[in-house]
C-alpha cells in the first residue's frame, strides 16, 4: 500500500520534528513484594472477588471433584485440555475439541483453572495456557468456574503484571476477569451478564 | 449515528443554552456524575500509594511522548513479528479509507464494533455506510444511542442522557423486541438476545485500543460488558484503531494504568475484562489482525510544549463526572467526540485552533481545577485553558474587547475621569434597575448580564463619603 507507506514517513517526520532533541528518562517504580501475610492476601482475594458478585468457595484440594459434582451437576461442561482427571471423573464433560462457536453456545458450563490471581482487585488473569484454553472457551457457556490455588494470587497489580511477564513475552493472549459480565449503561443500575459468562464460580484451594 | 466527529456545529455557549433547557438529561447527569464521583473518591483512598501511582502514570506517558517514534516503531516490528498488520493513518479520511478497504477484501457487508471513540472521531461509521458497509455497535450505551440515532454524552456512559423509558420504547420499535416492563436487566437480555447471533457469525471486528505495548507488541482494551472480549476473539478479522499518543514502552509499564484506569473510570478496583493480545495466536481469535495508528492532528498537539500533556489522556473521563460545567451543560454542549474539560482542551488542539466553534472550548470552564485534581496522569487542564485561551485571543478579530479595555484603562487612568464615569453611570443606569438590580444590559454588554445579575451603582461614591466624612472634620 503506497499511501500507507507515504503516511508512515509523514507521521514520523512529524513526530521527530515535534519532539526534537528531548528525551526525558523513565524511572520506573520498584516492584515492591507485598509484606502482608499469606492468609491475608488470600481472604482479600475471595473477598474482593465476591464483591462482584463472583461466587468464591474455598476449598482443599481433596474437596474439589465433590464440590464440582454439586455446583456442575446436569450440565454439559466444556473442558479445556490439562485439567486433573481426578476432577473431571463425576462430571458430564466435553473435551475441546475447536467446535464451532455456535456448537460452544449449547454448553452449559466451562471449567478451567487459572495463570494468576490479583487480591487487591479481586480479579483472575488467564494466560490460555493448559488448563485455560483459547479465549472463546471461557466467553461463550453461561457459567464459568474457575480454580485458583491459593499460591496463585498475589497482593498487587504490579506483582501480576511481573509474575505475567513470561507469558506475555511468549505472546500468549491474557484475559483478566473480575466478577462475572456486567454493565452499568442504563441509569448506572447494575446489571450482570450481559454477553459473558452470568456466573462466575471461584473455587479456591487453600491447601494450609 | 454514533460517529459524531470533531468538529462542533456551533460555539459552545450557543450549544449549552440549548441543552441547559433540558431538565431531564440535567438530572441524569446530576445523579451520574454525583454517584461515580463518590465512588471514585472510596476506590481511590483505598491505594496507598494512589499519588506516587499517578506520578508515575504521567511520568511514561511524557516519556513516550517524548520519544513517540521511537516506540511506533517499536509497536510496529513487535507486531509484525506477531503476525499482525500495522497501517499509519495521517487523518480521519486516510483511515476512513484503511478500514473500509480492509472490510471491502473480506467481502463482507456487515462489521461489529467495540465501543470505541477514536473510531467515533474519525466518524467511521457513516464513511462505511457510503461504503456499503454497516456497522452494529455492540456496547449497550453505544447500541443504544446508534438506534437513536443520537450522538454520545459522556466517554464512559454515552446514552447517560437517556431514561429507562426511553431505551424501552426504543428497543420496541428498532429491535422489535416484546418487553414487558423497564428494568435494566430485562432491557440489557433485548441487547444480549439480539446481538448474540451476531458475535456468533459477523467475520469482521472493528475495536480502538486503550494501550498498546511497544516491544512486546501487545494491545490492550479494557471493557465490562464482555462484548469486547466477543468482538476480539470470535471474528476472523480484527480492525483496531489507535490513536499513536496510546503506546506504551514496556509490560510492566501497564501496571500502574491497570490501577489507575478502572479506578478513576467506573470507580471500581478493576473493571469486569481486559483483554490483551499480541499479534494473533494460532487457533485462538482472529487469525487476522490489522493495527492502524492515527494521527488526525496529535503530532500538532505533541508539537506544542504546553499543550503537549493533553496526549496523557487516558479517556478515563474522571474530569467530567468532577467539572461543574460538564454536569450542568451535558456532553453534547461540547459539540464533539470529547467532552468535558478533556474535550475543551484536546478539541480545539486537535483542531489546530483553527475552528472557530472549537476555539470558544476553553472558556467553557470555570476554572475551579477540579479536573485537574481528579486526573490520574495529572494533566494540569486549567493551566492548559488558560495558555489555550491566550493562543486563541489574537485570532479574534474584530475586537471590541480590546477597545472597551483601552477605553477603560483611560478611564482608571485619572481620578477626576473615573470619577466622572461613576457619576454618568449612576445617571445612566436608571432606566436599566429593576427591583435593586440590572438584569439586562444594552448591546454587546449584554453578554455580561445574560447569566448573572448586576449590582446597580450606588447612589453615592466612596470617594464622595470619604470627601464629605473628611470635610466635617477639617
Amino acid at each position: 500500500m503506497k499511501v500507507s507507506s507515504e503516511a508512515r514517513l509523514d507521521i514520523l517526520t512529524r513526530i521527530n520534528r515535534a519532539t526534537g532533541g528531548q528525551q526525558p528518562a523513565l524511572e520506573r517504580m520498584p516492584v515492591l513484594p507485598s509484606s502482608r501475610p499469606r492468609a491475608d492476601i488470600v481472604a482479600q482475594f475471595a473477598e474482593y472477588a465476591a464483591e462482584y458478585r463472583a461466587h468464591v468457595q474455598t476449598v482443599t484440594e481433596s474437596e474439589v471433584p465433590g464440590v464440582l459434582a454439586l455446583l456442575l451437576a446436569g450440565k454439559r461442561v466444556l473442558v479445556p485440555g490439562g485439567l486433573p482427571a481426578a476432577w473431571l471423573a463425576p462430571l458430564n464433560t466435553t473435551p475441546d475439541a475447536g467446535q464451532s462457536h455456535a456448537e460452544l453456545s449449547s454448553f452449559g458450563a466451562v471449567l478451567t483453572t487459572c495463570a494468576a490471581a490479583i487480591a487487591e482487585t479481586g480479579t483472575v488473569v488467564l494466560d490460555h495456557g493448559p488448563g485455560q484454553g483459547r479465549r472463546a472457551l471461557t466467553l461463550i457457556p453461561d457459567q464459568h468456574v474457575c480454580i485458583v490455588r491459593a499460591d496463585q494470587v498475589v497482593d498487587s497489580v504490579p506483582e501480576a503484571v511481573a509474575a505475567l511477564q513470561a507469558a506475555i513475552t511468549a505472546g500468549r493472549p491474557l484475559t483478566w476477569i473480575s466478577g462475572p459480565s456486567a454493565t452499568s449503561d442504563i441509569e448506572l443500575s447494575r446489571v450482570e451478564g450481559v454477553h459473558g459468562p452470568r456466573r462466575l464460580n471461584i473455587l479456591l484451594i487453600d491447601s494450609a | 449515528m454514533s460517529a459524531g466527529g470533531l468538529h462542533p456545529s456551533q460555539p459552545f455557549p450557543d450549544a449549552a443554552r440549548e441543552t441547559l433547557a433540558d431538565a431531564q438529561m440535567r438530572r441524569n447527569l446530576r445523579h451520574a456524575a454525583g454517584t461515580i464521583r463518590e465512588k471514585r473518591l472510596r476506590a481511590v483512598a483505598e491505594v496507598a500509594n494512589w499519588e506516587d501511582i499517578r506520578t508515575q502514570g504521567a511520568s511514561i506517558k511524557d516519556t513516550v511522548l517524548g520519544n513517540l517514534a521511537e516506540h511506533l516503531l517499536e509497536l510496529e516490528a513487535s507486531v509484525k513479528r506477531r503476525g499482525g498488520q500495522v497501517h499509519w493513518a495521517r487523518d480521519a479520511g486516510e483511515a476512513q479509507r484503511l478500514v473500509a478497504d480492509l472490510v471491502a477484501a473480506q467481502g463482507v457487508s456487515e462489521v461489529i464494533k467495540v465501543k470505541s471513540i477514536s473510531t467515533d472521531e474519525i466518524e467511521l461509521n457513516a464513511a462505511l455506510e457510503a461504503r456499503g458497509i454497516h456497522a452494529t455497535e455492540t456496547d449497550l450505551a453505544e447500541l443504544i444511542v446508534q438506534l437513536a440515532e443520537d450522538r454520545p454524552s459522556h466517554i464512559l456512559v454515552p446514552a447517560i442522557h437517556k431514561n429507562r423509558a426511553e431505551i424501552r420504547e426504543l428497543f420496541r420499535h428498532k429491535l422489535g423486541a416484546d418487553l414487558l416492563t423497564d428494568d435494566p436487566a430485562v432491557l440489557a437480555e433485548a441487547a444480549r438476545v439480539y446481538l448474540r447471533e451476531k458475535f456468533l457469525t459477523t467475520k469482521v471486528a472493528i475495536s480502538g485500543a486503550n494501550f498498546a505495548i511497544a516491544d512486546t507488541g501487545t494491545v490492550c482494551i479494557v471493557e465490562s460488558e464482555g462484548n469486547g472480549r466477543m468482538c476480539l476473539t470470535l471474528p476472523d478479522v480484527l480492525i483496531s484503531v489507535m490513536g499513536i499518543e496510546k503506546v506504551l514502552p514496556s509490560w510492566a509499564d501497564i501496571a500502574p494504568f491497570m490501577q489507575l484506569l478502572p479506578r478513576s473510570s467506573t470507580a471500581e478496583r478493576m473493571n469486569p475484562y481486559t483483554s490483551f493480545w499480541s499479534g494473533i495466536t494460532p487457533g485462538d481469535g482472529p487469525q487476522h489482525f490489522h493495527l492502524i495508528l492515527l494521527d488526525n492532528g496529535r503530532t500538532d498537539v505533541l508539537a506544542d510544549k504546553v499543550g503537549r500533556e493533553t496526549l496523557r489522556c487516558i479517556r478515563c473521563s474522571a474530569c467530567l463526572n468532577v467539572c461543574p460545567v460538564y454536569e450542568r451543560a451535558g456532553g453534547h454542549a461540547y459539540g464533539s467526540v470529547y467532552p468535558g474539560p478533556i474535550g475543551a482542551i484536546l478539541t480545539p488542539q486537535l483542531l489546530q485552533l483553527e475552528d472557530e466553534n472549537a476555539n470558544s472550548l476553553p472558556w467553557a470552564s470555570s476554572l475551579c481545577g477540579a479536573c485537574y485534581d481528579a486526573c490520574p496522569v495529572k494533566i494540569n487542564i486549567p493551566e492548559i485553558l488558560i495558555y489555550l485561551r491566550g493562543q486563541i485571543t489574537p485570532h479574534k478579530t474584530p475586537n471590541a474587547e480590546s477597545i472597551a479595555m483601552k477605553t477603560a484603562a483611560w478611564i482608571f487612568n485619572e481620578p477626576h475621569r473615573f470619577e466622572g464615569a461613576i457619576k454618568l453611570a449612576h445617571t445612566g443606569q436608571g432606566p436599566l434597575v429593576q427591583h435593586g438590580a440590572i438584569r439586562a444590559l444594552p448591546g454587546m454588554l449584554g453578554g455580561w448580564t445574560s447569566s448573572r445579575n448586576l449590582p446597580p451603582f450606588p447612589k453615592q461614591s466612596f470617594r464622595e463619603l470619604w470627601r464629605r466624612e473628611n470635610e466635617g472634620e477639617q
